[in-house]
């Protein structure tokens, strides 16, 4: 099922794309469209960072990875590398996994 | 001149290719961290080549959410693709084969790099190269860090679960500068977090996805 569902999203990413190029301008210029689409991406990242970090299946917790986000979300502000930021994360929920 | 232009775009794009290659390890990483296979991750970089979805592909998967979950979440993440498309469509002119060439690469850099020339054969060259060399280490970073994930007897002791939420930050952060996506940014995660104990494990994302759509076209 994984298969499956992977390979539909990639056709249906790719389709998005070949709109793009493809599609009648007007279409994409409709100002509705040009107002929702650059807000998807910031409200789903969002979402997906709140309920990686603070649920356990359906369950809400608040443990070491709550901390790890912490630690990234400084990295963040402190203008860090993509890579540090992930690091730091990593690094943050691995250390206080050996600590407690 | 055009020489110079020509060799400060392509110095340009392979540091953004040798950056993205390195980000495309931690793809791999998590992927397989995530529970999929090898092939699955080189399948996602090589088919799907757009950052943000694939990441949310296995994100979903990894919190236990239904694989069509995931890729419902990936495809909306992707809808931004196409108006990079809409802005790209009058530089590159491109028909027949090369379109459908062409659309594979329309992602967040090669766009940054191409509409940043004046000249339209600079971006059309810029659109290309940086294309081209992404799509080389994006994939070769997501095997090695596939691979060598794979190797690890249990890459959770790394901390390699809580790295997704970190990606997702550093992604988003950029985004966050005016108010009104910093105010959709929090209301989406408590808007998640509420739905959450309610739903299976991908859905609270469909819900702020809907909401969002009915936000962004409502009458004003």
């Amino acid at each position: 099922m994984t298969w499956a569902a992977l390979l539909v999203a990639a056709a249906v990413c790719y389709g998005i794309k070949l709109a793009g190029l493809s599609l009648p301008q007007r279409f994409l210029e409709d100002p509705r469209i040009q107002r929702t689409v650059p807000l998807l991406p910031v409200a789903l990242l969002a979402a997906l960072i709140a309920t990686q970090t603070f649920s356990s299946g359906q369950h809400l917790v608040l443990d070491v990875r709550a901390a790890a986000l912490g630690v990234a979300a400084i990295a963040v502000l402190l203008r860090a590398p993509f890579l540090v930021v992930v690091a730091a994360g990593a690094a943050t929920a691995a250390l206080l996994r050996l600590a407690l | 001149m055009g020489l110079n232009n020509r060799r400060a775009i392509l110095r340009d794009a392979l540091g953004i290719a040798v950056a993205t290659g390195a980000y495309a390890l931690s793809f791999g990483a998590i992927s397989v961290t995530a529970g999929l296979s090898i092939a699955q991750t080189c399948a996602l970089s090589l088919l799907m080549f757009t950052g943000a979805s694939q990441f949310a592909f296995v994100g979903v998967i990894g919190a236990g959410g239904s694989p069509w979950a995931g890729a419902a979440t990936a495809a909306l993440l992707g809808t931004r693709n196409a108006l990079y498309g809409l802005r790209l469509a009058a530089i590159l002119s491109a028909r027949g084969p090369r379109r459908f060439l062409a659309s594979q690469l329309v992602i967040d850099e090669t766009t940054a790099m191409a509409i940043a020339r004046d000249e339209p054969a600079l971006s059309r060259y810029a659109f290309w190269v940086t294309g081209a060399a992404i799509f080389s280490l994006w994939n070769l970073g997501t095997l090695i860090g596939a691979l060598a994930t794979h190797a690890l007897p249990d890459p959770k002791v790394l901390g390699f679960d809580a790295a997704p939420p970190a990606a997702f930050l550093a992604l988003l952060a950029p985004r966050l500068r005016a108010r009104e996506p910093l105010a959709m940014a929090l209301a989406a995660a408590l808007l998640a977090l509420v739905a959450l104990p309610f739903v299976p494990a991908g859905v609270p994302l469909l819900i702020v996805a809907v909401i969002v759509v009915l936000y962004g076209v409502r009458p004003r």
